[in-house]
């Protein structure tokens, strides 16, 4: 039982740290399509940096920086050059893809994936499931959803944020600096997101191609199967991971085939959204662009 | 009628035709040059010379007939993704579902290729796995927009969220009952395959181009005749500019998005055939990864205009397989980075060009009125002032010019 928890929660992880920037970024009114790219970005460049420096700390730093890098440029796109966020935001996925392809090829000539590199935990113990526990970024993800909580609904620069992605026009006629308030958002999604990207890279001790596979849509789908509200979103994050655990755990039974268990998050989102009782309903100004 | 105002009638119309190619023909120019220094930086940054590269790029695309069939085959899927999308964007809908509607496309003609006995006479079987291709697609498109049009529920999610719905459904099918032993496809249909242009003229021996292209090029032709000259094109196009005017005109804009958001999937499922009657003669896992998000691409460069579309699945192409025919200097991947850069370099150049144009307009029509003086002001005023208004949210249907022409 505790084994199957502490599963849960490793693959739960990710799903949490780029929820809570999608939460942010979508809340603000800006559509949170690129979690899959700046995770992406995130675990490249978190790999890059573990390999060259020798310490997963640092690993974490350039993942982060290789995500705020990927983010301001969708800011700059979407909100400085008010360019349509849906179009921008699927060519970011394919830019990450390309990018982190290039730089594979360029900096450890491979099209697969990185040399091992020093991370955290995992692989290397294999003592027992607790040993997991010791990566400090499991425990990072549980905070940052409720940092991110308390961020939205307990300080003035949430409630900007709120104001931004349900009535930017109101709430520049009162001064807010609404295009500001968006930059940041989008800057704490990309954040967020490559630390999802340096979790899953520092996990398993090396980058390879496409390593997030889909795990960022999966993220969306959680944000907007938990409407938007970090306390669902984060039981949407468990829950959806504890159905993926349940599939490994259950594997050699063949109850059901893992395709079946895969499309859950999936369809859980478009019940929600077409639900018939309490339907999610989108911040009211996401996707509009603001003069 | 004065003479005066007939020459100003003529003159607003030219006025208007050169708005419109400018809008049209500026920002896919200068989203190619961006790209373009984009893709030299990225040369540099390997080592190698852009020219060289591109030359290479070149050769290994047109410059040779196994090359330039590989351009067909390519463009021909591309051409059907991107016809998808830009009839959706034409009604202010995004599909992102291109992806699941051409391998469900495929899927269902190969299953019907599958089924038809050997003796079923070839045109009966190709007409069959036609209507079979664009069902599959029809229908995994219908359900984001009969879900929009009951629910308002928003069709990128939806179209994402079933892309991968339905891919693992195939996957499970195909993997569970049908596949051939050792592999990830399905057996060799037994009737309908398109023969390809290697059998017409040897000189394509090797490339997978066949004669789906033909049928490419007549559904572009047919969405352009939808699109410009009938009722329901002229309803869609009314939707895509302003749902709540077009309703206020009678047209039922919920009909309208699950219409398009069908046929939408429908032509995307047909792009199936390509390969499926044209180049393998069987279903495989993840025979077009990548095909449909290249159409979101195609669709914007080429400006949703079926002509333009065209164009542009020649051009992305001729950069995918000229990715492959310089991998030796560059990696192939530089390709998917260039993509990228295009896509949001015309995003974002769209509404740049559109409101440098306007404020150069209403520079010109301001000192026309001066010279006019105030007696015509109110009429010399009306090109810059009532044909451009700007929008304050523009949408993705705002974004996208769409040509005035009458049904």
């Amino acid at each position: 039982m505790i084994a199957f928890l502490i599963q849960t929660l490793r693959i739960a992880v990710p799903y949490l740290f780029a929820a809570a920037g999608g939460i942010v970024s979508e809340r603000a009114g800006i559509i949170a399509l690129t979690l899959e790219g700046f995770m992406l970005t995130g675990a490249f460049c978190a790999a890059l940096g573990s390999h060259y420096s020798g310490s997963p700390w640092v690993g974490i730093i350039t993942g982060i920086a290789g995500g705020l890098l990927a983010a301001l440029l969708h800011a700059l796109a979407t909100i400085r050059y008010r360019a349509d966020q849906v179009v921008v935001g699927i060519a970011m996925n394919l830019l990450a893809v390309g990018v982190t392809r290039f730089f594979l090829r360029l900096a450890f000539d491979s099209s697969s994936n990185s040399p091992r590199i020093p991370g955290f935990g995992g692989a290397e113990l294999r003592s027992g499931v607790l040993s997991s526990l010791a990566n400090p970024l499991i425990w990072l993800g549980l905070v940052t959803m409720v940092v991110v909580g308390w961020l939205l609904y307990r300080t003035p620069f949430g409630l900007r944020v709120r104001a931004a992605g349900e009535k930017p026009e109101a709430a520049l006629s009162v001064g807010v600096p609404v295009k500001r308030v968006r930059w940041l958002a989008v800057a704490v999604s990309g954040a967020c997101a490559s630390l999802a990207g340096a979790y899953l890279a520092l996990d398993q001790h090396q980058f390879t191609d496409g390593m997030t596979a889909g795990r960022g849509f999966i993220a969306l789908a959680a944000v907007i199967f938990g409407k938007w509200d970090p306390k669902r979103v984060t039981i949407a994050c468990l829950l959806f991971a504890a159905a993926e655990t349940m599939q490994i755990r259950l594997q050699s039974l063949q109850l059901v085939p893992s395709q079946f268990v895969e499309m859950i998050p999936y369809v859980l989102t478009i019940v929600a959204l077409a639900g018939v009782v309490g339907r999610a309903v989108q911040p009211a100004a996401l996707g509009k662009a603001v003069d | 009628m004065t003479t005066a105002s007939i020459d100003s009638a003529a003159s607003d119309r030219r006025q208007r035709w050169r708005t419109h190619i400018e809008e049209s023909i500026l920002p896919p120019l200068v989203a190619l040059v961006i790209a373009a220094v984009v893709g030299d930086i990225l040369i540099i940054i390997f080592g190698q010379s852009p020219g060289e590269v591109y030359r290479q790029l070149l050769e290994g695309t047109w410059g040779n007939a196994y090359g330039f069939g590989q351009v067909i085959y390519k463009a021909t899927t591309l051409t059907f993704t991107g016809l998808a999308v830009a009839l959706g964007i034409r009604a202010g809908l995004f599909n992102i579902g291109a992806e699941s509607q051409l391998a469900s496309g495929g899927f269902l003609a190969a299953l019907v290729g599958l089924a038809m006995p050997a003796s079923t006479p070839t045109v009966i079987a190709i007409l069959v796995c036609m209507i079979a291709a664009a069902l599959g697609g029809g229908v995994v498109g219908a359900i984001p927009g009969a879900l929009k049009a009951r629910f308002g529920a928003s069709e990128v999610i939806v179209t994402i969220m079933l892309n991968f719905i339905v891919l693992a459904l195939l996957n499970y099918i195909v993997a569970a009952h049908i596949h051939v032993a050792e592999t990830l496809h399905t057996p060799e249909i037994r009737v309908g395959a398109l023969p390809r242009l290697a059998a017409i003229s040897a000189t394509f021996s090797g490339s997978a181009a066949n004669t789906t292209f033909l049928l490419a090029l007549a559904v572009a032709a047919a969405a352009w005749w939808y699109l410009f000259r009938t009722r329901p094109g002229y309803e869609l196009r009314a939707v895509g500019l302003q749902p709540e005017a077009a309703e206020y005109g009678g047209v039922r804009v919920g009909a309208v998005w699950a219409r398009t958001m069908m046929l939408s999937g429908a032509i995307a499922g047909l792009g199936g055939l390509n390969y499926v009657l044209g180049y393998k003669h069987y279903y495989e896992e993840g025979f077009g990864t990548g095909s449909g998000f290249l159409g979101i691409a195609v669709a914007l460069v080429g400006r949703n205009h079926p002509v333009g579309v065209v164009i542009a699945a020649l051009l992305f192409a001729t950069l995918s397989q000229g990715g492959l025919a310089v991998n030796a200097l560059v990696p192939k991947q530089m390709v998917d980075v260039l993509t990228a850069v295009v896509i949001i370099a015309v995003a974002t150049a769209v509404p740049e060009v559109r409101r440098a144009l306007a404020a150069s307009r209403r520079r010109e029509a301001g000192t026309r009125n001066r010279e006019n003086g105030n007696r015509e002001s109110g009429v010399g005023n009306r090109p810059a002032e009532v044909g451009h208004v700007e929008i304050a949210n523009p949408g993705p249907s705002s974004q996208f010019p769409i040509p005035t022409s009458r049904p």
